[in-house]
């Protein structure tokens, strides 16, 4: 009974696959049983937005008359400083990168208010970016300043590369102290104030396909907006954490290094943010189609709010100073609800990863698929899962 | 009866008057100080909510009026951009009066303006900056 991804291909190449999001598989499953469904349904999709620190994007900005060497000289792009330790044009833009006179948290706490992931919301909205250039000078390469507009539609590439995305499960920020913090999990309330936390939940992606079944290298995903492609597992990939009876990790586990042509892009799906006192950076929209092979993937991609845990950290001093334990497990659930009860508090919640943006992105991802204009692919190798004993290591210091 | 918000800014020269209790004397009007930024012998700036009859709200602006206070309707400062919010919901637990409401079914954000008190805090919250409040 077991389906191939090449079966389900033909059936979205003839317009007559079976889609659902991630959300709609919970009901109909309840509805039809298991069996039925697992028959039925060809793909489940899945979707996330929310901020991605590990992105950026690499551009190729094409050849100056004379020429200019870049590589390893300095580029700016509307005064953020790319990186270009690669060949002539090729700069990398990283999401929280800053101008260099940008005061950061010298005036506390900072506003962040224009970085990298501003820059790349602005390439891909088909702005003009201004591009600055300094260069030593060879005599292969003899100009040595570049002061121009660039435009994406002008670059030879411009490629999106995450290193890390698509966090498998994430924290419960709380603020244990008794002043307000500023942290990439938001604004946190003294005493308990809030609690915020960062996932899609029952829609994500890698918490639908929970030991990367059908999720691996060369996997064809919905990303910022266009086609892009799963490449190798995340920076901090760490398959090891504790799992609930459903496999769906309690605690951050796998993650994604993903990328896609910018060119084909938006910047709906691909926003630049500011989180005061903490820092600039991309908010990134992904969806992961799944498909159903077998009984087993459909039960993952069953999971719902109620069933995925998250552990509560205190980040005035647990998270800053690497101490470990959390305040206790609460479930999405009961963090949609707008309330959670941590030591014997009620804390009200927030969010940072956009519940109806991810649903816009399952439902586009469906469209795209019953359309007939989204194929799945196989993976061309696995994303190391549990077997892989590969662990989270912290940095040992070793002094020099 | 009419309830009318209204951002103040008193000039130098004005900011050591008693302005507010005349208000409530002469023109018989409630007054609900919302926020208030006062330095002595600079610029004074109050956010308020009046209530009265409609007749004695316009009498009493216009008493402000003529003394140089600054009168400007609240509705016009607060501004939140729609197509700017993301709805991640980062700014439900910072505001203060359920100004910024989510639909839990839909997780979508909505803002109120009616509850708005201009108390600024959700704009340093706001990741995308969808929140602008122009005093």
């Amino acid at each position: 009974m077991a389906k191939t991804i090449k079966e389900i291909n033909e059936k979205i190449k003839r317009g007559s696959a079976v889609v659902v999001t991630a959300e709609e598989i919970i009901d109909l499953v309840e509805k039809k049983g298991v069996k039925k469904v697992a028959q039925e349904i060809d793909v489940v999709t899945t979707g996330t937005f929310g901020p991605m620190c590990s992105s950026g994007a690499y551009l190729n900005v094409g050849h100056s008359k004379p020429r200019i060497k870049l590589g390893a000289g300095r580029a700016y792009l509307n005064d953020i400083p790319a990186y270009t330790g690669f060949a002539a044009v090729d700069i990398y833009i990283g999401a929280t990168a800053l101008p260099d006179d940008d005061p950061r948290n010298q005036v506390f706490p900072g506003g962040f208010n224009y970085g990298g992931g501003h820059v790349i919301e602005d390439l891909v909205a088909g702005k003009d970016i201004k591009l600055v250039g300094i260069a030593y000078g060879t005599d292969c390469y003899p100009k040595k300043k570049i002061e121009t507009w660039i435009n994406m539609k002008d670059l030879n590439e411009a490629v999106l590369f995450n290193p890390r995305n698509c966090y498998q499960n994430y924290n419960v920020a709380v603020n244990l102290s008794d002043k307000v913090i500023y942290t990439y999990m938001g604004i946190l309330q003294p005493k308990l104030g809030n609690a915020t936390y960062c996932s899609a939940g029952q829609l994500s992606p890698l918490l639908n396909d929970p030991y990367y079944k059908t999720v691996g290298i060369g996997t064809r995903i919905f990303l910022g907006g266009g086609i892009g492609y799963v490449v190798w597992n995340g920076t901090q990939h760490n398959p090891m954490v504790k799992r609930g009876e459903n496999g769906v990790p309690k605690f951050p586990a796998g993650t994604l290094c993903v990328m896609g042509n910018l060119k084909q892009m938006s910047s709906e799906w691909l926003k630049g943010a500011s989180f005061t006192g903490y820092g600039a950076t991309l908010t990134v929209g992904i969806g992961i189609p799944i498909p159903i092979l077998n009984e087993e993937i459909l039960r993952y991609t069953m999971v719902k709010d109620e069933v995925i845990w998250a552990q509560v950290v205190d980040y005035s001093e647990s998270y800053p100073q690497v101490k470990p334990g959390s305040l206790g497990e609460v479930s999405y659930a009961q963090l949609k609800s707008g309330k959670i009860t941590v030591n014997n508090k009620e804390v009200p919640t927030g969010g940072l990863s956009s519940y109806a943006k991810a649903r816009q992105i399952a439902e586009l991802l469906k469209r795209w698929i019953k359309k007939g204009e989204f194929l799945l692919t196989e993976p061309v190798a696995p994303i190391p899962s549990v077997e892989s004993n590969i662990h989270f290591k912290l940095l040992n210091e070793r002094p020099i | 009866m009419q309830k009318k918000r209204i951002v103040l800014t008193f000039p130098p020269n004005l900011v050591e008057q008693p302005i507010t209790y005349h208000l409530v004397k002469d023109y018989d009007l409630m007054i609900n100080i919302l926020s208030a930024r006062v330095t002595p012998k600079e610029e004074g700036k109050l956010v308020m909510e009046l209530s009265g009859k409609k007749r004695l709200i316009d009498e009493g602006l216009q008493y402000l009026s003529n003394l140089g206070v600054n009168i400007q309707p609240l509705a016009k400062d607060i501004t939140w951009y729609k197509d700017k919010c993301t709805h991640c919901t980062a700014c439900i637990t910072i505001c203060p009066s359920g100004a910024l409401a989510l639909d839990r079914k839909e997780m979508l954000i909505s803002f109120i303006k009616d509850r708005c008190i201009a108390c600024e805090l959700c704009i340093p919250a706001c990741p995308y900056k969808a929140i602008e409040i122009q005093f």
